[in-house]
């Protein structure tokens, strides 16, 4: 039964980065203190460190995503890797055996990195299973975002942001707002922010939109979005995805934004001082107001810009050990 | 020929005995236990010494995969499991491609099985055409050609009314009717039970309530329509609580297990393990915990393997796209005797379970070493312990959540209809 | 065992050794840590004008791999134009020299200078590069089996250890 977390090798350290459920505080840790080198690469005139230079880094994107494919190439490169970005469309061929068929492929082609968005959760633990039970455990495996499961390096970068604004985590309020249900970076961030001692971390919702069970993750649930918002440091606002705009899980984007919509004035229940996230990209009047969007409490672009030095720091860390 | 089977326990639920004793078979019956019958000379004596002699087991569902899925396993394969399992009487849910609503389909099912090495085989027929849930079958043709009672395997009759007129049907004729409770609606897209660890790995849950809303539709219409109703694989211990209550309400109403229910819940999908993508879905700890109790204490009748051969391709895929189902016929027993320590349930009461209650629940002369009956018989020793393999499998199914587990029990003969089917490797 | 004179005489004599060379256009980069800390008393003792750098050459340094990232450290700070600039790096003990191969590409990251010169208290042999230092006040030969660390005391003042690996 595959109930040995692959993510970690029998010494604990990182072997491939699949979640951050039960990723140890160290760990965590260490990836953040990692990533702050790489801001400052970022700056300079040359934005290239050799560390990964020789190594192969294969963006396999089972599921269209330009944004999130361009932010780990541009990690990957900066790093010095050579980058190969294979969309694969999955509706043609739907089935398991082309997912593995394809990464016996790539391992052949001597690849030593993986960066995987699947739209099923647990793809990329396939992926990592697998390439254990062909020998090939030296090729490492990032996930970029599976099903609604997990989207690690989402989640750290929000880390190194809260770091960045808050310093501590052990004194925040921290609510994530909308559709959590169908969101791996609302259970990447809840997991991060559990590990990290964050006292109280809330989820803001309607019923359909909003996991069977989420108290279970530690998490205090509201469906007034204006409780939900008092006294927060961080609010971490989620994506609608547009199918989910019209149908049995909500009647109209008009009424979720009234609703679930980060308005300025729901924005002055939390703390004075309180950030404003957004994962991205932002379908602005549903759930944010381009007020808050683009207010000066609103950290989204410095988002992406510890982005890229958060996915260097994992994946330099995942490459040192080859 | 005449077969002594020396030296065993012999333990038949069915008649109360659990006592040392010889056991004869003569002209493919039970001639006697414990004492020789006159002038009886056996041409054959097989060596029960530290086993048990028990039924040949009775398994309400298994999955034979044909016609139409003989890439995943065929009789050949399917029936040397059973055989090598102890089970010697099987149901077939009408899932197969076409699905069994045809006379002809049926027949030719019972003619391909009907080999002396094979175990005795009874089609579930389907409830409706194509079980598309829209025109009833030829039940009574159909039961002619072998059907022992109609249903819709893991899919559902939509439309209320076709339902009710089905069961009005198949009452008709006195035709049980076996179906599963799941609602399709509240089930949609689902893969896990709708709960903490389906919540955790994000993936999209079936709800309890897609199984009790299903049950209150269906024990009502079979109150309504007069039909002996069977719902297979009951998942929860609220759909339990239903059944427990229709039948003390006087609703003729039986369920069933599966082994993997039995024994295994949630957490057992661990990380993403497409072994434990199962239909209905492994539901939570307490939920499990209800159906051991429940089968202890008869609210579940019988215990089935829910035997679905699923070839690598179907599972070596992500969880949420694997398919669903595990092999099961050659782990029935094994497991039954795991439940049977793990709950301290007496070895005799728990062999019913997979002997003489499914053997009622099919309305068959079955699951009984009772004199005159047909000798199915299984011989295993409950001490033996063997790690479920690939290598040891000989179903064509080699996925299931117990590969690389150890389990008790390792059967050592089974005989069909007097016929020796099965024997250890030498 | 190899002795050495206190730290605190070597940077005096360090600071004679570059003084005669120093320009206005000159600028000190320290390598993170040792380095740093005497590049920072030579800034002030030099009376250096262009800003002070500092710089993490774990990014760069070949042997990643096995020793992976280190925790800790400060992003590398190169507050002066370094295209055309005289710039000597600082670094605590000169050894197998891929530190300084390390620095140098680094360096060079950021532009072209004009100079490039390397400042060290110490160099303990062991060379497996061809490097050598353009200001070096003290020289001795280590085992491998030794290494020669700098530490900063809470009141600054520096100190050389020889220990064991």
């Amino acid at each position: 039964m595959n109930h040995d977390n692959p993510q970690l090798n029998k010494n604990g350290e990182l072997q491939h980065l699949l979640t951050l459920d039960g990723l140890p505080r160290e760990i965590i840790m260490s990836i953040l203190d990692n990533a702050a080198p790489f801001t400052e690469v970022a700056e300079r005139e040359v934005k290239k460190v050799p560390l990964l230079r020789g190594k192969s880094v294969f963006n396999l994107f089972f599921e269209n995503s330009t944004r999130t494919r361009t932010t780990f190439e541009i990690a990957a490169k900066r790093l010095s890797a050579d980058v190969i970005n294979l969309n694969i469309n999955t509706s043609s061929t739907a089935k398991g055996e082309t997912l593995l068929d394809t990464v016996d492929n790539l391992a052949a082609m001597q690849a030593d990195m993986f960066v995987v968005r699947h739209a099923s959760s647990g793809a990329p633990y396939l992926i990592a299973q697998h390439l254990r039970n062909i020998g090939a455990d030296h090729i490492r495996v990032v996930n970029a975002g599976d099903g609604r499961h997990a989207h690690p390096t989402q989640g750290l970068l929000d880390m190194y942001t809260i770091r960045h604004y808050k310093k501590d985590f052990t004194g925040l309020t921290c609510a994530i707002v909308g559709d959590v249900l169908h969101s791996r970076v609302a259970r990447s961030q809840i997991h991060a922010l559990k590990t990290l001692g964050v006292p109280d971390i809330r989820v803001v919702g309607p019923k359909t939109l909003l996991p069977t069970g989420v108290e279970h993750m530690g998490v205090r649930v509201f469906h007034d979005m204006r409780e939900g918002l008092r006294g927060a440091d961080v609010v971490m606002m989620l994506r609608l995805q547009n199918e989910r705009m019209n149908g049995a899980l909500l009647p109209s984007p008009q009424e979720y934004f009234k609703y679930y919509g980060l308005t300025p004035d729901k924005l002055e229940l939390a703390k004075p001082n309180a950030i404003v996230m957004h994962p991205g990209p932002m379908n602005r009047g549903v759930e944010i107001d381009s007020a808050v969007a683009d207010g000066g409490q609103a950290v989204i672009l410095p988002q992406v810009t510890f982005g890229i030095a958060v996915r260097m720091a994992v994946m330099s860390m995942l490459g040192a050990g080859n | 020929m005449k077969i002594e089977i020396k030296n065993g326990r012999v333990i038949d639920p069915a008649n109360g005995i659990d006592k040392q004793a010889d056991l004869y078979v003569a002209d493919g019956r039970i001639a006697a236990v414990g004492r020789s019958p006159s002038g009886f000379t056996a041409e054959g004596s097989i060596d029960a010494s530290g086993c048990i002699v028990c039924p040949g087991l009775v398994d309400l569902a298994a999955r034979l995969r044909e016609p139409g899925f003989e890439y995943k396993a065929t009789l050949e394969s399917e029936m040397a499991a059973a055989a090598a399992g102890g089970v010697t009487s099987l149901a077939c849910p009408p899932d197969t491609d076409p699905p069994l609503d045809e006379p002809g389909l049926v027949e030719m099912l019972k003619h391909r099985a009907r080999l002396p090495d094979f175990a005795h085989v009874y089609p579930i027929g389907a409830l409706t055409a194509g079980l598309a849930g829209q025109r009833l079958t030829e039940m009574a043709e159909l039961a002619e050609a072998g059907c022992v009672a109609f249903g819709q395997a893991n899919t559902v009759v939509l439309n209320t009314q076709v339902l009710m007129r089905a069961m009005q049907y198949a009452a008709t004729f006195g035709f049980p009717v076996w179906l599963a409770a799941q609602d399709p609606y509240l089930a949609a897209g689902g893969v896990a039970h709708d709960g903490e660890v389906a919540a955790r790995l994000g993936l999209p849950g079936v709800p309890v309530v897609a199984e009790t809303i299903a049950l209150a539709t269906i024990l009502h219409l079979a109150q309504v329509a007069g039909a002996r109703l069977h719902v297979t694989r009951i998942s929860s211990a609220a759909g339990l609580d239903m059944v427990h209550a229709a039948r003390r309400a006087g609703i003729a109403v039986t369920c069933d297990v599966s082994v993997h229910h039995l024994h295994l819940c949630e957490n057992d999908i661990g990380y993403f393990d497409p072994h434990a993508r199962l239909d209905p879905p492994l539901r939570s700890v307490a939920d499990r915990d209800a159906l051991r109790a429940g089968l202890a204490d008869g609210t579940v009748d019988a215990l089935c393997s829910d035997h679905t051969p699923v070839d690598d391709d179907g599972k070596q895929a992500p969880f949420s796209e694997a398919e669903a189902g595990a092999t099961g016929l050659e782990l029935l027993l094994p497991l039954m005797l795991k439940w049977s320590a793990e709950a301290k349930v007496p070895l005799a009461q728990a062999l019913a379970r997979v002997t003489s209650e499914p053997a009622r629940v099919l309305g068959l002369e079955a699951g009984t070493l009772g004199v005159g009956r047909a000798a199915d018989i299984c011989v295993f020793d409950p001490e033996a312990r063997t790690r479920v393999t690939r290598q040891r499998l000989k179903s064509q199914g080699k996925n299931t959540p117990f590969l690389g587990q150890e389990l008790p029990g390792e059967v050592r003969y089974t005989l069909i209809d007097g016929h020796l089917a099965y024997s250890p490797p030498l | 065992m190899p002795t050495l004179p206190p730290a605190t005489e070597l940077c005096r004599r360090l600071a004679d050794l570059m003084r005669p060379h120093v320009t206005p256009a000159t600028a000190l980069v320290g390598i993170q840590t040792g380095g740093v800390w005497i590049a920072e008393w030579l800034h002030e003792e030099l009376g250096i004008k262009q800003p002070l750098g500092s710089m993490n050459v774990s990014l760069y340094r070949d042997d990643y791999s096995q020793r992976g990232l280190q925790a800790g450290r400060k992003p590398s700070s190169i507050p002066f134009d370094v295209e055309d600039a005289h710039v000597i790096i600082v670094d605590d003990v000169l050894y197998t020299g891929r530190t300084i191969r390390a620095a140098m590409n680094e360096l060079f990251d950021y532009g072209r200078p004009a100079r490039v010169e390397l400042a060290v208290l110490a160099d303990r042999g062991g060379r497996e590069l061809p490097i050598a230092a353009t200001y070096c006040p003290h020289a001795l030969n280590l085992p491998a089996s030794q290494s020669l660390n700098l530490d900063r005391a809470e009141d600054g003042s520096l100190q050389f250890t020889i220990v064991e690996k």
